[in-house]
């Protein structure tokens, strides 16, 4: 039915909120919540327990390192937008339904919002920021603005990221694959038709030789 | 008749207006490069939380803040104290401000605050369970309704239909970051009113509106529900003053649905009458709707077919606890369509005539302009291939998914608001056009630059657009399609006076008298003589040191916008009778709006009132919990918006040209998102025989209306 949404490609690389409060087996992040968890699921003698203060942690955002001290429950997103100052991805929903905050972590599309930083560390995190190269849009942005995939602009940067990342793995897709790809991402002005159309076209730009890395 | 001094170009003589234009703002929307309120963190800033009622009528008790001030850094700040009276489930008591996002969430959890409950109403779709909660207005009348429902050969229908309750569900939640400094207070709002809000901030912190200066230079949606500074609004201001720091205060999700606007419900018993050849004669409706604890007035009823002669109106306002109601794009008019078009559209069904002509038959009675409506219609049937695919009430072919058409039509006013711009030619050549105006995404940016652009023929990069502040000259409230009438219009009459003058400055040095000259395609020129000309650069030149500053206006002389547009739009619906799913397989959009500045924007507007209207019409619904008087679903996985894959083919056509054109710039925001409601809900009810009452139409309901008679 219309409403079964299809979530961007599989996020493997990132854990969700979900998967996360199943607490047991998730390495870095089982102490985070120990407290609540240690009842059901004592940590592992060897996982090493972090928090609750703040810790050091490094980020790989856009090719650069960046070294941040946060309490381990902070979200990728709120270490991109309060603590670096990195403000693409945009917060609305903050658990993981809207894609406003999609970043790209390991080429894989992610909810921002939904991964904890200290789970992106040794990850490659790209952002909205790190998409245009020598002061040039990306093929994908490119496409937004000539078939005025925007409006409000807020949930923009997320769906570039979203179209990159769907682009990357299905680089010519149909309509109807733009529409499936494309489920995890919601509007509030109405600009899917828009998109729908800039997703096919930076596909064929991407595959004409202008492509970015 | 000599021409007004401001005016349109003729349509020969347009250089950008009516064409194509990607909106200027669109790379750095598009590459996360646009600042929003949001967005902003400055040197020093606490990150606040608001702490709500979790009562929807309740008197607080008691409040205890100690153990959420044991944290680092926590200050709290009181906006409703003991003994006060709330009237909905998140309403503000108290705001909590820390270093961090993280222990200020902690904080406002650690708040303690006690309340004696009151007695709530949250449901007003059965009025009989109202109580003294609903509050009857008087009765109007026009003509002699009763004679007109009792004529001899006169066609009958009656029916209920309904519209829901549903939340703007901004993206950009509401909310602001304020600062201070010595006395003065700079806000970054997320707002539809940057020159309105300033006196409201400098009202409430006691300080001169000289010292309130307002920025937004994104905002990132707002939909009639971002007009006022809010209580959040002043009170983060006061606490930034208290604490002396920065304070970076957005509503969370959950509030941002629970408190931050309603659309008022609409529910009605309508009947109406026509003679047998289709004519109507009489309506008579018993309305009711709720827009929270202020109730709500009976909507424009019967919508847009205005002129039926007889007619009789009852409404009730019910006072109810769901969070007040704010303006929602195109104000009541949904809901107006909603009970009118469907209740008429199910008239014809009962006259055994095709809507199409039912609808064109008595566009008469929607005033002057039913030879509007009459061409619209027209096009609209042509573009949604009518006259293949409509077929009587219930799609008779085998197969439990059954296909219909529906169609509606709607009308907005849209004149410009009053609006000031300055717009400055320097002597490099370089041109400014600032006014207290703001982008809600509607491409406000790029049509002031097309205006400007236009008169000085210069090409949109040219024009340095800026709005967004309120140090610029007020500009109106971006809501009920005003803004493009108002902002076009003072730029046309600001960009004429000072070319004006420009030609004063230069026509010497072209042995010309200044009005003999014309500025074509980049230069400054004898008119139909272009080897007399200078380029617009070397023009400029010749103001020497001093550039021209001039103040344009809306209103002014010379009519350069009017009010008043109409629409009618198809939606073409596959309903699946075993699942009660309905999908959209097309809708089409015929607006006009006078004349049309960007065709591409325009556009826009239409595509995104018709998502919006299929998300109204088929999914979202603010629902409330009877036993707790609590919003059920304040989030976004279970507030469902229309997804990319739910639309449908989406099919626009402005009306343009000789008829259009010549009433100027009028405004486009509310009119296409009016008829999607009813559109569909007439589709549906052409494709199963039966009308879903009330939208939203969700599965549950598509399945009841099947069993109670429609084709299973």
């Amino acid at each position: 039915m219309s409403r079964k949404r299809d979530r961007k490609p599989a996020s493997n690389a990132a854990v969700s909120r979900r998967d996360f409060l199943k607490g047991a087996g998730v390495a870095v992040s089982g102490g985070l919540i120990a407290g609540e968890h240690a009842a059901a699921a004592p940590p592992d003698a060897k996982t090493p327990i972090l928090g609750p203060g703040a810790v050091p942690v490094t980020l790989r955002i856009n090719g650069k390192p960046q070294k941040l001290n946060i309490e381990p429950r902070v979200t990728l997103l709120d270490a991109l937008r309060n603590y670096l100052d990195i403000t693409g991805a945009k917060k609305v929903c903050d658990r993981a339904t809207c894609g406003a905050c999609t970043v790209i972590l390991d080429g894989k599309p992610v909810y921002a919002c939904n991964v904890l930083a200290i789970e992106a560390q040794g990850k490659d995190i790209q952002t909205i920021e790190g998409l245009a190269t020598g002061g040039k849009l990306h093929p994908v942005s490119a496409a937004f603005v000539e078939h005025d995939a925007q409006q409000c602009g807020f949930c923009t940067p997320g769906f570039v990221m979203a179209v990159k990342a769907f682009l990357d793995r299905h680089p010519t897709p149909s309509m109807e694959d733009v529409e499936k790809g494309l489920g995890g991402n919601l509007c509030r002005c109405g600009t899917y038709a828009g998109i729908r159309h800039a997703a096919l076209d930076a596909a064929k730009a991407l595959k004409g030789g202008k492509a970015h890395a | 008749m000599p021409k007004c001094k401001y005016d349109w170009p003729e349509a020969g003589q347009r250089k950008l207006i009516g064409k194509r234009f990607n909106r200027v703002d669109g790379p750095a929307k598009s590459s996360g490069q646009a600042k929003y309120s949001y967005d902003v963190n400055r040197p020093g800033m606490l990150y606040g939380k608001i702490v709500g009622s979790p009562y929807a009528h309740a008197k607080i008790k008691s409040i205890d803040t100690a153990e959420a001030e044991k944290l680092p850094g926590v200050k709290v700040h009181i906006i409703q104290n003991v003994g006060q009276e709330i009237f909905w489930a998140g309403d503000e008591i108290l705001i909590v401000a820390a270093p961090t996002e993280e222990v200020a969430r902690d904080a406002a959890r650690r708040v303690k605050i006690e309340f004696d409950v009151l007695p709530h109403l949250v449901h007003e779709e059965d009025l009989s369970k109202v109580g003294d909660r609903g509050k009857p207005t008087a009765e109007q009348k026009s003509g002699d309704p009763a004679a007109a429902f009792n004529a001899p050969d006169t066609v009958i229908s009656e029916g209920f239909y309904g519209s829901q309750v549903i939340t703007h569900c901004c993206l950009e939640a509401h909310g602001q970051v304020t600062e201070w400094s010595d006395q003065n207070l700079q806000v970054w709002a997320s707002t539809q009113n940057v020159s309105g809000i300033p006196g409201e901030f400098a009202q409430a912190l006691n300080v001169p509106a000289t010292n309130v200066r307002v920025l937004t230079p994104n905002m990132g949606g707002g939909f009639g529900s971002k007009f006022g500074a809010d209580r959040w609004g002043t009170e983060c201001a006061k606490f930034s003053r208290e604490v002396g720091k920065p304070i970076k205060l957005m509503l969370e999700r959950d509030g941002e649905l629970m408190v931050a606007g309603a659309r008022p419900s609409h529910f009605a018993k309508v009947r109406v009458a026509a003679k047998k050849d289709g004519t109507i004669t009489a309506w008579e409706s018993e309305s009711w709707s709720t827009g929270g604890p202020q109730g709500s007035g009976m909507p424009p009823i019967p919508y847009v077919l205005t002129g039926i002669p007889n007619q009789v109106k009852r409404h009730t306002s019910v006072a109810t606890n769901i969070g007040p109601a704010r303006a929602w794009r195109a104000p009541n008019h949904p809901q107006a369509a909603v009970l009118t078009i469907c209740a008429l559209d199910d008239l014809a069904a009962k006259l055994n005539m095709g809507p199409m002509e039912f609808f064109d038959k008595n566009a008469g009675l929607t005033g002057d302009r039913g030879a509007v409506y009459r061409q619209e219609l027209k096009k609209a049937a042509e573009l949604s291939e009518w006259k293949k695919l409509w077929h009587p009430r219930g799609d008779k072919t085998p197969g439990h998914v059954k296909r219909g058409l529906g169609v509606s039509i709607h009308t907005w006013g849209g004149r410009g608001h009053n609006s000031k711009c300055n717009v400055t030619i320097n002597p490099d050549g370089s041109v400014e056009v600032a006014l207290g105006s703001q982008d809600l995404g509607t491409g406000t940016r790029t049509i002031i630059a097309i205006a400007a652009a236009e008169t000085f023929g210069l090409q949109i990069p040219d024009i340095k657009v800026n709005i967004g502040d309120s140090a610029f000259p007020p500009s109106g409230a971006s809501g009920g399609s005003t803004t493009v009438g108002g902002v076009s219009t003072a730029t046309r009459r600001g960009t004429t006076d000072a070319l004006d003058q420009l030609f004063a400055a230069v026509a010497p040095s072209l042995g010309a008298t200044p009005e003999q000259l014309e500025a074509v395609d980049g230069k400054i020129q004898v008119k139909g003589d272009s080897s007399k000309s200078l380029t617009w650069k070397q023009a400029c030149a010749k103001l020497g040191l001093k550039p021209i500053k001039v103040q344009g206006a809306n209103p002014g002389p010379c009519n350069l916008g009017s009010s008043g547009v109409g629409g009618a739009q198809v939606a073409d619906v596959s309903v699946d009778t075993e699942t009660g799913i309905v999908k959209i397989n097309k809708m089409v959009a015929v607006q006009d709006c006078g004349l049309i500045l960007d065709m591409k924007t325009a556009e826009s507007q239409c595509y995104g009132a018709l998502i919006m209207g299929i998300t109204y019409s088929l999914f979202e619904e603010k629902v409330m919990d009877h036993a707790t008087g609590r919003m059920l679903n304040p989030n976004m996985e279970f507030y469902k918006l229309a997804g990319i894959g739910d639309i449908g083919e989406l099919v626009v056509h402005m009306m343009t040209g000789p008829g259009y054109d010549e009433r100027g710039v009028i405004g486009l925001g509310e009119p296409p998102v009016i008829s999607p409601g009813a559109a569909i809900s007439n589709a549906v009810a052409n494709a199963i025989g039966a009308r879903v009452p009330t939208i939203p139409i969700t599965p549950d309901k598509v399945l009841a209306a099947v069993a109670k008679g429609g084709i299973a």
